[in-house]
């Protein structure tokens, strides 16, 4: 079972791609579908990933709430700096933020989460001393955004990855 | 605009709106980047249209579809999960790339990188930093 | 009413993605550096994926559906080469 199926969830994934793509659930797509899914799994398996289990999907779940929320609310933020017409003296800048989180699967949901919020964007990961380089479009106070990174997102994806 | 006709008002409306919605964010981010002043402000921009924007837009089409044919047209998920997967991968490496430019031309504006730990083993996946400029030592 | 209503913000909303897709052009042709020309081009695929998606809903026709995910595959492979090139390419001045 775990030689022929490294990767459950994957493999389900990308059978449900697979299914989305050709639009039809007749036996044949599903059949050819899977012998996909299962040999793109395995191939995957030649990479040698790190291993990671996903613990507390009920966590993640919320976590991905915060995230959709976030998006929504920066994105009108993010908008009303764009079209209306400056009315304070608004300051970008870089943050240099120090991370407690090793787990590499961790780091890189960090990083798609920071980056694909408007307004904020993931410049670069020091693995020596463990602190990356946030660049802020509406930056206010440096202690603050080192504060919403920590609280709203490393604690739970510590929770979740570690 | 042949089959547009067929659409009962619950589901237009929505449609409509949701296709305005997205598309005036796509604009909106695209404005921002002739209005902003910086490379690393403009780089924040396209976000409204890659999150916001082209959700809006999918779900529009998806709600159109599963009316028109009267069964659930969902893959326009597919390009979501592409979008979701793609955007920060694409502006992390632009970003990075940008950041090693300005360091390596003595730029003031962007901060200096972090001083190297003494003896410290490279980790993979390390900044891009350490992993150019031992490029550059291979090659000269 | 409602038929017009959705053809008319079709329309708008074409005419909104088409400006958008200026404005990254613009951003394209006038840098004024190289990392402000691929992220312009990245918009500029964005952009054309909305608005062949915004096609498929005027035609009613599922086949542009498959035109913007190739345009979408297709930016993420250009933006993602030409930023390691830029990366890459002062290395080797």
């Amino acid at each position: 079972m775990r030689r022929w199926l490294p990767f459950p969830l994957l493999t389900v994934a990308l059978l449900v791609l697979w299914l989305l793509l050709t639009g039809s659930l007749t036996p044949g797509t599903i059949i050819l579908g899977s012998i996909l899914a299962i040999g793109a799994a395995r191939a995957l398996l030649t990479l040698t990933p790190p291993k990671t289990r996903l613990r507390r999907p009920r966590a993640a779940f919320r976590l991905a709430l915060v995230v959709l929320a976030e998006i929504v609310r920066s994105n009108w933020a993010v908008a009303r700096i764009i079209l209306l017409p400056a009315t304070r003296q608004r300051k970008s800048g870089f943050v240099r933020i120090p991370l407690d989180m090793r787990a590499p699967y961790g780091l890189a949901a960090l990083a798609c989460i920071i980056t694909a919020t408007p307004g904020t964007l993931w410049v670069e990961y020091d693995s020596a001393d463990n602190t990356m380089l946030l660049h802020v479009l509406d930056l206010i106070d440096e202690e603050e955004w080192v504060r919403i990174i920590k609280d709203r997102y490393e604690k739970r994806l510590v929770e979740i990855f570690e | 605009m042949t089959n547009a006709a067929d659409l009962p008002a619950w589901a237009a409306l929505p449609t409509a709106l949701l296709l305005l919605l997205g598309a005036g964010l796509a604009l909106t981010g695209s404005l921002g980047l002739l209005r902003l002043g910086s490379f690393y402000e403009r780089i924040h921009a396209p976000t409204l249209g890659t999150t916001m924007g082209i959700s809006c837009v999918l779900l529009a089409s998806m709600l159109f579809f599963s009316v028109l044919q009267t069964r659930l047209v969902l893959h326009e998920l597919l390009i979501a999960v592409l979008m979701v997967v793609t955007t920060p991968v694409t502006l992390m490496l632009l970003a990075r790339a940008a950041l090693y430019r300005d360091r390596s031309e003595g730029c003031d504006e962007v901060p200096p990188p972090p001083p190297p730990l003494p003896s410290s083993p490279d980790l993979p996946g390390g900044s891009p930093q350490t992993q150019v400029s031992t490029k550059v030592f291979e090659r000269t | 009413m409602t038929t017009e209503l959705l053809s008319w913000s079709i329309l708008l909303a074409q005419i909104l993605l088409t400006l958008a897709m200026a404005c990254a052009v613009y951003r394209l042709l006038r840098g004024p550096r190289a990392q402000d020309r691929v992220l312009g081009l990245d918009t500029l695929y964005v952009n054309a994926t909305m608005l062949l998606l915004t096609f498929g809903i005027r035609t009613g026709s599922t086949l542009y559906f498959e035109s913007a995910l190739v345009i979408a595959l297709l930016g993420f492979v250009a933006t993602a080469a030409l930023a390691k090139f830029l990366m890459r390419g002062e290395v080797i001045e």
